[in-house]
C-alpha cells in the first residue's frame, strides 16, 4: 500500500535503538526578505525609496526524527514564513534547509523531497476546496506523486478508494466520508480530513501552521490526541508553529520563541517552561492567563511589537524589555549557548538577569 | 445580595426558517449584580453572543426573543422600542466587541467618534466632550492622548484600537458592559494589557461586566462568576473557583479537561468526543446526552434545568438524586 521508494518503519527504527542519527531538518542562517516597496510610478515621482521587510532573519535550527519542533511567536513575527519556507512555499533569500542530508532550499526540489513533507495548515473552511469530496481531496497527493501509476484505470482507483479510506479510519474518521463534501463536516473534522490529505503519502516531516488555533477547546484536544498518537505510531517529525504556549508545552519537545523575524531562545521544553532566559519569552509565560492560579496578579507588559518595516536598532525587543541598557539600544545580540538553550540577549550573557 | 442590575428570565430566542423554527436560545436566565463581572463560556454556536446581543438589543433578524423577559436596573428592557432601546444602549450598557478595526468607523478621527458618543448620552457641550475624550483616552493608557485624538482608527494598532473601543464603551459612564470577546482578536501578551485595563475601568467607574468569551483562562483571571453554555442553554452557573476547581456538570468537566495545562503534563488530554449538535439537531432529553460520558435513562428523555449541585447550579440529572433524598 506504501509509496515506492521506502520501507515503512524505517525512520522508526534508527530512533528507538537509541542510536544518535543526524537531525532529520537542520535549518541555518535562513532568512526571507520581501520587497514592499511602492510601485515603481511612484517610488520615481513621489522620490519613495525601496522597502523591504525581514520577515525571518538569520534563523537556525534542528529537528530530531521522530520529535516535535515549535515555534512560538506573537502575530508577525515571521512564524508561518518558517513554515512555507520549510515546505518550500517560499524560497528562501538566505541561508540553507537540510531535509535528511539533502539541501532543499531554492527550487528545483525533486519530487522524492516534496513527497516526505507534508503542511497542514490553519483555516480547515479556507485549506480544502468545497467543490471536492474527500474522497478526491485525500488522493490528490497520491496522483500527484504517481501513487499506483501504471495500473489500469480501474485497478487504480479502487486502490485509491482503498488506501483513502484507511487514511481517514487513522484520524478517526469513517471511511464512508469519502463520499461525502466539505461542507458537511465540523471544524474538527475537516481538520482531521487535512491530517489523512498531508498523511496520504506517508511523508516523515510534516509542517502544522497553527493547526489547532482556528477550533474549540474540546476540539483542539481531540486533534492534538490524534497528533501524538500518529507521531508515537509512525515516528513522524513535526515542526508546530502555534501562538498558544500552553498548547506548544503539551505537544513540543523543543520550543523556539520567535520576535520580529528572529529566534530569541530556544530549547527543550522543560528547559524553556522551568526556567526562561531571554526576557520576552518570560513575557510571554507572565503573560497566559492560566486557568489554574485565579487571582494571581500579573505585571502586564507595557508595549506592542514595533513594525518591522522599520525595526528598532540593536536588540529589536529593547524598547520593551526592563533590562535593556546602552548595549542593546546598539548591539544586535547573537544566539548564545546558555545552558541547555541557546538565547540571543546580551543581559544573559552578561549575566545581569 | 443586592438588587441584581441585569435579570434575564426564561429567555427564548427564535430563528424562523423556512424548514421550521431553530431555538437559539432556550430558558436562559441569569443576573448579575451591580458591579459584578459575569463570564459567560462556551463553544462557538453554544448561543453565548447571541445572549449578549439580546440584552443590547441588537439581535439580528430574523432571530426574535420569543419568551422571557430581561431587565435592567429595574426596567423592563427586551420590549422598548427602537428608538427607546437606544437611549439605553450606550448610556446604560455600553458594548465592546470582538474585532476592534470593524467597531470604529475609519472614516472618522477616533475624537469625533469619542465626543459624538459622549455628546448623544450626556448633556455636555463640545468642549466638556472633548475634555472628557482625552480623559478617556489616558484613563485607557493611550500616549499623547490629545495628538492621537485627530488620528484616523487605521493609525492605531490592534492594541490601541480596542482601548479605543473600551473608552466608547465608557463613554456614557454606563452601569454595565457587555463585552464581546473583547481580546480574541489581539496577541496574548496586548490581551493581557486589556483585560487588566477593562477590569481596572471597571471597578473605577462601577460598572458590571458581563464577558461573553472562549477562553477559560481570560475567564478565571477576570470574573466573579461564570456561566458555562452548550446548545443554547445555560449547563452550569456559579463562582468562577467552584466552576473549575469542582465542575458539576460532565461537560464542564470536560471543558476544563480538554485545555492543556501549563502547570502539569499529561500525555493525553481529555477530550469531549464527538461535536456540539447543530440547532437543527438538538437530541431530546439533555442536549449533551450524545457525547456525555455519564449519561443514563433519564438523560436521554428528560431535559434537566439548572440544579443545586454544591457551590454551584448545574443542569444535569446526576445532582437530581441527592436533593431528592434530602426533600
Amino acid at each position: 500500500m506504501s509509496p515506492p521508494g521506502r520501507p515503512k518503519g524505517e525512520y522508526r527504527s534508527a530512533q528507538h535503538e537509541g542510536i544518535p542519527v543526524s537531525p532529520l531538518v537542520e535549518v541555518d542562517g535562513l532568512a526571507k526578505t520581501f520587497d514592499v516597496s511602492a510601485p515603481w510610478l511612484n517610488r520615481v515621482v513621489e522620490r519613495k525609496p525601496r522597502q523591504f521587510v525581514h520577515a525571518v532573519d538569520d534563523v537556525a535550527f534542528e529537528i530530531a526524527r521522530g520529535t516535535t519542533l515549535a515555534l512560538v511567536g506573537e502575530s508577525g513575527c515571521g512564524k508561518s514564513t518558517v513554515a512555507r519556507l520549510l515546505v518550500g512555499l517560499y524560497a528562501p533569500t538566505r541561508g540553507r534547509v537540510v531535509f535528511d542530508g539533502l539541501d532543499t532550499a531554492g527550487k528545483g526540489r525533486p519530487n522524492s523531497v516534496r513527497r516526505r513533507m507534508q503542511m497542514i495548515f490553519q483555516d480547515p473552511y479556507a485549506s480544502l476546496n468545497p467543490r471536492w469530496k474527500v474522497q478526491d481531496i485525500v488522493a490528490e497527493p497520491l496522483r500527484e506523486h504517481g501513487f499506483a501509476e501504471g495500473r489500469s484505470g480501474a485497478a487504480n482507483d479502487r486502490q485509491l478508494v482503498e488506501r483513502v479510506a484507511e487514511l481517514l479510519q487513522s484520524v478517526g474518521l469513517a471511511a464512508a466520508d469519502a463520499e461525502k463534501f466539505p461542507h458537511q463536516f465540523s471544524g474538527g473534522q475537516r481538520q482531521r480530513i487535512s491530517i489523512a490529505r498531508a498523511l496520504a503519502t506517508e511523508p516523515e516531516f510534516l509542517v502544522c501552521d497553527e493547526p489547532t488555533s482556528a477550533l474549540d477547546v474540546s476540539v483542539q484536544a481531540q486533534v492534538l490526541n490524534i497528533m501524538k498518537e500518529l507521531q508515537s505510531r509512525q515516528g513522524l517529525t513535526y515542526l508546530f508553529i502555534s501562538h498558544n504556549l500552553a498548547v506548544v508545552r503539551h505537544v513540543s519537545d523543543q520550543v523556539g520563541v520567535m520576535y520580529l523575524g528572529r529566534i530569541v531562545e530556544i530549547a527543550s521544553k522543560a528547559e524553556l517552561f522551568a526556567a526562561p532566559r531571554h526576557p520576552y519569552t518570560r513575557m510571554l509565560l507572565d503573560a497566559i492567563p492560566d486557568i489554574h492560579m485565579s487571582g494571581r496578579s500579573r505585571t502586564p507588559v507595557q508595549g506592542e511589537v514595533p513594525n518591522p518595516l522599520n525595526p528598532p536598532a540593536g536588540c529589536s525587543f529593547n524598547p520593551r524589555c526592563p533590562h535593556a541598557n546602552e548595549r542593546c539600544r546598539v548591539e544586535r545580540p547573537m544566539p548564545l549557548a546558555a545552558g541547555a538553550a541557546r538565547v540571543a540577549c546580551h543581559a544573559v550573557e552578561e549575566g545581569r538577569i | 445580595m443586592p438588587d441584581p442590575l441585569l435579570d434575564v428570565r426564561h429567555l427564548r430566542v427564535e430563528f424562523p426558517t423556512r424548514r421550521g423554527t431553530l431555538v437559539a436560545l432556550d430558558d436562559i436566565s441569569f443576573s448579575i449584580a451591580p458591579g459584578e463581572i459575569l463570564g459567560v463560556v462556551g463553544e462557538s454556536g453554544a448561543g453565548k453572543s447571541l445572549t449578549g446581543a439580546s440584552i443590547i438589543g441588537l439581535l439580528d433578524p430574523p432571530g426574535r426573543i420569543a419568551a422571557g423577559e430581561i431587565r435592567f436596573d429595574g426596567r423592563r428592557i427586551d420590549d422598548l422600542p427602537y428608538e427607546a432601546m437606544r437611549k439605553v444602549r450606550g448610556r446604560s450598557i455600553g458594548a465592546i466587541f470582538q474585532d476592534p478595526l470593524t467597531s470604529l468607523d475609519p472614516l472618522y478621527t477616533i475624537g469625533r467618534q469619542l465626543t459624538e458618543t459622549i455628546q448623544t448620552h450626556l448633556p455636555v457641550g463640545a468642549a466638556e466632550a472633548r475634555q472628557r475624550a482625552v480623559r478617556l483616552l489616558q484613563e485607557t493608557g493611550i500616549p499623547a492622548a490629545e495628538e492621537r485624538l485627530d488620528q484616523y482608527p487605521h493609525q492605531f494598532s490592534g492594541g490601541m484600537r480596542q482601548r479605543v473601543v473600551i473608552a466608547l464603551a465608557l463613554a456614557g459612564e454606563p452601569k454595565l458592559i457587555v463585552a464581546d470577546e473583547p481580546t480574541t482578536a489581539l496577541d496574548v501578551s496586548i490581551q493581557a494589557q486589556i483585560i487588566s485595563l477593562l477590569k481596572r475601568l471597571c471597578k473605577e467607574h462601577g460598572a458590571a461586566v458581563m464577558l461573553v468569551t472562549h477562553d477559560m483562562g481570560v475567564i478565571a483571571e477576570t470574573c466573579d462568576r461564570v456561566a458555562v453554555m452548550y446548545a443554547g442553554r445555560i449547563v452550569e452557573i456559579g463562582p468562577v473557583a467552584a466552576v473549575i476547581h469542582a465542575p458539576a456538570h460532565p461537560y464542564t468537566a470536560g471543558l476544563m479537561g480538554s485545555i492543556p495545562a501549563m502547570d502539569e503534563d499529561r500525555p493525553r488530554l481529555l477530550q469531549i468526543d464527538g461535536a456540539m449538535p447543530r440547532l437543527t439537531a438538538i437530541p431530546p432529553g439533555c442536549a449533551f446526552n450524545p457525547r456525555c460520558p455519564r449519561v443514563f435513562d433519564r438523560c436521554l428523555v428528560e431535559r434537566p434545568d439548572l440544579l443545586p449541585a454544591g457551590a454551584t447550579q448545574a443542569a444535569c440529572w446526576l445532582h437530581a438524586a441527592p436533593q431528592r433524598a434530602a426533600a
